[in-house]
């Protein structure tokens, strides 16, 4: 099973069409994590990583249960922020830019930097307004803008047939599938540049897990990807890097971080053979 | 299986005993309710609800004291609900878990609730009516009546949004929404069920109110031509009819059954409210 | 489309200063009860000054006119209608929520549980008006003059009855089935589980919200007023007329002036203190509740 090649990001947005671009040669970050570490109340949760996220690629965080893989996920948005008693130290670069500096506009940062959880949580309004509602608060002010982006995100996750017709229903009354698509929609369409999804097929059943995967890899090129997965079998399928976190000393830190070929392939640290292998974790 | 007879026996008499109970009870009550619609229908009319009252209340309607009724509730929701909405949101929203203010408002909201509506009355007339000066007014009724009414507001309206899965919060987050766009666009219209039920409750308490009103927006019968007036509420309008005016008892009975049936109206509305909050609550994610 | 610079952004501080309105309009809302208590203590001033609360609550009869303040016979009087109301509210209350809990067929206790709602919302005058239409002239017929202690209690017992009621029910609600299932499988009878086992587990929150009755009997008004006779006086049988506190403040409160007025407040900052008192127990018994 061969991995597919990291492709480079093409730059302008494309509008419900499959990236298939040439394979890239150099891979450039886009984050770039330095010495990260997060405490809760005094107690450290992560200590010391430090990786690079590279532009267009996929990124899958692989590692046991409470290795502190969301933790760092919500680093990246700085909604790490959002728990009481959380301190963080290091810094994370997004294009060469500190988003940890004083000063940085947390609002525009969540806008390049989007996010999706494990469980589907669009909220109780209808479909349209789901959508809507990010791009007016981000200062999209022509409807018919607006309308565009929300038809072309629904039809990025393949939604758009499924609820042209009942853009007014609320958006509650989807399946699981169908509101974790929602939730996607609902992050794409304020276009960002990196999408960070923590362990999104997890809440569903199998057949809407194959669908949004089937998504998250057509987003590859366009977008980069940060996901955070138990599945190590996904984490083949789709990623282009993989970082593997492990529990020392009840902290969690980075083991390896690799092109996810190489890692599973032929893994530098026996703790990452061991995991990968299902020996251990 | 051997001795169940005494064990029956007993049980047959338990539950005799608590039939028993259960129909006193109700019997009594149903008595007082019976009692109240058969005299109260025999005066209640179109004519009782839309004229005046005349000879101290004896005859006639009570048309400006419903009026009365309506502005006092008016004034007192108008002051009440804005002031407890920021109260409530404040106590769900801003404040970080086991806050020390967060306690010392929610202790003293529960004083608040415990105190006697005579007492309200003492402090309406003395700092409404007589130090800022409102004197016998619509304006010092309603609010009276809005401190009264706030803390079961605030505390339902804090419970609804309290309710509110807290995913919604984090998503906004995510999504670069400030706090406040997600409370306006997402929070308070989801939580809006219980925000209406805990307004409808204290509309209700309010209108059973009496002692609280005699001194702040005071007995007089006529149609207030503002909020300085003085107006009677119902409630007030009831009691003078009993007790101070001989005749006056079948005026009283007409008005109890329309104050009654004002709170059953606002009971029915509220428990509607306050299925359709539980059943949101199943359905959020 | 906004620029990809991470400055900052107007939209951010709104964030920032929504909290302060919000925190003033708590602080006002948080103050109010205390603002509300001192304000009454500053208008009784003038008595409490000159006489010692002693001197008020002691023996001296209530004459305000002739400048004796002794509220003595109207406490007596308020904590005996009071206690009589929950005396005979307690075990109708009780017996109430064991069956709406334990026997009642679901119609049943859905028409229970509506009666109750409703006469929990019903108005003091309403009671008033039927208690001296109704139950004084039925007294009277038997001992006059009809308005007295006993129709006070009477009156007090059937509004604070909803209170016992709704509350002993939602404490026997709240045992666990588990309780049930092994009184069941020892073979109990209903009763024995229900007095042995149900009401001792369920004990906290029913004495809590016999608590709050009594509370709530000790500040009503206008029915008490209505029935009662309002003699200030000490009385030697249930069928004397009495006047308690509160409807002393309502009667006296249109025509008092300078000490007496200053009584009158201060006898409603005793009101007060008293319910709060009581109110915290009740909170102390079973705080997860009193929120219901």
């Amino acid at each position: 099973m061969s991995q597919p090649e990291p492709r480079a990001a093409t730059g302008a947005y494309t509008v419900g069409t499959l990236a298939e671009g040439p394979p890239c040669c150099e891979p450039v970050p886009h984050l770039s994590v330095r010495q990260l570490g997060v405490s809760f109340d005094g107690r450290p949760v992560l200590e010391d990583v430090s990786l690079d996220i590279y532009k267009g690629c996929i990124t899958a965080l692989i590692g046991p249960s409470g290795c502190g893989k969301t933790t760092f996920l919500s680093a990246l948005n700085r909604l790490v922020e959002h728990h009481p008693g959380a301190q963080v130290r290091g810094d994370i670069l997004l294009d060469g830019q500190s988003i940890r500096a004083p000063g940085v506009n947390l609002l525009g940062l969540r806008r390049r930097v989007g996010m999706v959880f494990q469980k589907p949580n669009p909220f109780p309004l209808s479909i349209e307004r789901n959508l809507d509602l990010p791009l007016r608060e981000h200062g999209v002010r022509h409807r018919d803008e607006r309308r565009a982006r929300i038809e072309a995100a629904l039809k990025d996750v393949g939604l758009w047939g499924e609820v042209a017709d009942r853009l007014s229903a609320p958006a509650l009354s989807l399946s699981g599938g169908q509101q974790q698509r929602l939730c996607i929609a609902r992050a794409l369409v304020l276009q960002p540049e990196v999408l960070l999804m923590d362990e999104p097929c997890s809440a569903l059943d199998p057949m809407a897990s194959r669908t949004v995967e089937a998504l998250i890899t057509k987003l590859s090129g366009r977008l980069t990807v940060v996901i955070v997965t138990h599945n190590l079998a996904q984490a083949r399928r789709i990623a282009n890097y993989a970082a593997f976190l492990w529990m020392k000393e009840r902290t969690g830190t980075l083991v390896e971080f690799g092109r996810c070929h190489a890692l599973f392939e032929s893994p530098q640290d026996r703790l990452t053979q061991a995991y990968v292998s299902g020996a251990a974790g | 299986m051997l001795d169940r007879t005494p064990r029956h026996a007993r049980d047959a008499v338990f539950k005799a005993a608590l039939w028993l109970t259960a129909a006193l009870v109700a019997g009594a009550f149903g008595l007082i309710l019976l009692d109240l619609l058969w005299r109260g229908a025999a005066t209640v009319n179109w004519d009782f609800l839309t004229s005046a009252p005349s000879n101290a209340g004896r005859s006639g309607g009570i048309a400006p004291i419903l009026w009365s009724t309506l502005l006092i509730l008016g004034v007192a929701l108008v002051a009440a609900l804005p002031v407890g909405l920021a109260c409530a949101v404040w106590l769900s929203e801003y404040l970080p878990a086991g806050s020390r203010r967060g306690r010392a408002v929610r202790i003293s909201l529960d004083a608040l609730a415990g105190i006697p509506s005579i007492v309200f009355g003492l402090f309406g007339h003395a700092f409404f009516s007589v130090t800022l000066g409102l004197g016998f007014s619509i304006l010092s009724g309603g609010l009276t009546l809005a401190c009264m009414v706030l803390p079961i507001f605030i505390r339902t309206s804090e419970a609804g949004l309290a309710a509110l899965s807290d995913d919604w919060r984090r998503q906004g987050a995510a999504l670069g929404m400030t706090r406040a766009s997600v409370l306006w666009h997402v929070l308070l219209p989801a939580a809006m069920p219980a925000i209406t039920a805990g307004a409808m409750l204290g509309v209700g308490r309010a209108c059973a109110e009496t002692a609280a009103l005699i001194f702040t927006s005071g007995h007089v019968d006529r149609w207030p031509d503002s909020l300085s007036d003085s107006g009677r509420a119902l409630s007030v309008h009831i009691y003078d009819l009993s007790m101070n005016v001989t005749g006056g008892d079948a005026s009283a009975y007409g008005s109890a059954l329309v104050l009654m049936a004002l709170i059953a109206l606002i009971n029915a509305v509220t428990m509607s409210l306050s299925m359709r909050w539980t059943r949101h609550k199943d359905h959020a994610p | 489309m906004t620029s990809s610079r991470l400055s900052s952004s107007s939209r951010w501080h709104a964030d920032r200063w929504w909290p302060l309105p919000l925190g003033v309009a708590s602080a006002l809302v948080g103050s109010l009860a205390l603002f509300i208590v001192t304000f009454l203590a500053v208008q009784a001033w003038p008595v409490l000054s000159h006489l010692g609360w002693a001197d008020l609550v002691g023996d001296h009869a209530w004459y305000p006119l002739d400048g004796e303040f002794g509220m003595g016979s109207l406490l007596l009087a308020t904590v005996l209608v009071s206690l009589g109301a929950l005396l005979l509210a307690a075990p109708l209350g009780l017996g109430s929520a064991v069956f709406m809990h334990f026997v009642a067929p679901s119609g049943a206790r859905r028409a229970m549980r509506w009666i109750l709602g409703l006469l929990a919302g019903t108005p003091s005058v309403v009671f008033g008006l039927w208690g001296l239409t109704v139950l004084v002239p039925w007294l009277a017929a038997h001992h006059p003059p009809g308005t007295s202690l006993l129709s006070a209690a009477l009156v007090l017992a059937l509004m604070v009855l909803p209170t016992v009621a709704l509350t002993a029910a939602s404490a026997l609600q709240a045992v666990p089935h588990s309780l049930r299932l092994a009184s069941d499988a020892l073979g109990f009878s209903l009763s024995r589980h229900v007095v042995s086992v149900a009401l001792p587990a369920a004990r906290a929150g029913i004495v809590s919200g016999m608590v709050l009755a009594l509370a709530r009997a000790l500040g009503e008004t206008m029915a008490v007023l209505m029935v009662a006779g309002n003699v200030a006086q000490w009385p030697s049988s249930v069928l004397d007329p009495v006047r308690v506190l509160t409807a002393n403040i309502a009667l006296e409160m249109a025509y008092a002036t300078g000490p007496h007025r200053a009584a009158l407040f201060a006898s409603g900052v005793v009101l007060a203190t008293l319910v709060l008192a009581l109110a915290l127990l009740a909170a102390r018994l079973e705080p997860a509740r009193h929120h219901a």
